[in-house]
């Protein structure tokens, strides 16, 4: 499922406008977006939360060229499944 | 402080014009719909945030690191999420 069929469904499930659905849709994901870019977490009970791991830089090797590089510090988001979700996915 | 569905709750009032109550049913509804598309083992792709991707994890023998025993872990299906090139680099280029 992708943004557009999250949206449709929403817009039928809750009868309200395409338009309208767009933008609650746009809300959720950017609240959560702005709440990240502040390294703040993100915890939505029966989904799961997002937190901000820091990974160090480190020498690595292209593993093509056998170059040395440096590898950059960086930021990724990282989602844990909530137990809700978690247990729903994986019941058969 | 961390986010949380209150506060999501909370924006998408004072955008949407609805009521609140509305607005906790319609926030509610929309993870509904996620956690339904990914429980039919459905991925989710969200462009210019990232996907939520459903995989089938085979199952293997493990040991519990405490007690060193060793034990079957079972076929699992999970849920791994992927940040978007575009979140990615947002949150890099802010510092």
């Amino acid at each position: 499922m992708n943004k557009s069929q999250l949206i449709t469904v929403l817009a039928k499930t809750e009868d309200l406008t395409i338009r309208s659905a767009e933008d609650i849709v746009n809300t959720f994901f950017k609240e959560v977006e702005k709440s990240l870019l502040n390294d703040d977490r993100v915890e939505i009970r029966g989904l799961g939360s997002f937190k901000i791991k820091q990974y160090d830089g480190y020498d690595g090797r292209n593993p093509k060229t056998g170059k040395k590089i440096k590898v950059k510090s960086k930021k990724l988001p990282f989602f844990k499944v909530g137990k809700e979700l978690k247990e729903r996915v994986d019941k058969l | 402080m961390a986010l949380t569905k209150e506060k999501i709750i909370d924006s998408v009032y004072n955008q949407a014009g609805l009521s609140k109550n509305q607005s906790r049913r319609v926030v509610e509804s929309l993870l509904e719909t996620m956690k339904k598309s990914l429980s039919k083992g459905e991925s989710l792709l969200i462009s210019g945030f990232g996907k939520f991707i459903v995989k089938d994890k085979a199952a293997r023998k493990g040991r519990n690191p405490q007690t060193r025993k060793d034990l079957n872990l079972r076929a699992r299906r999970v849920i791994v999420f992927r940040t978007s090139g575009v979140l990615r680099r947002k949150i890099n280029h802010k510092d």
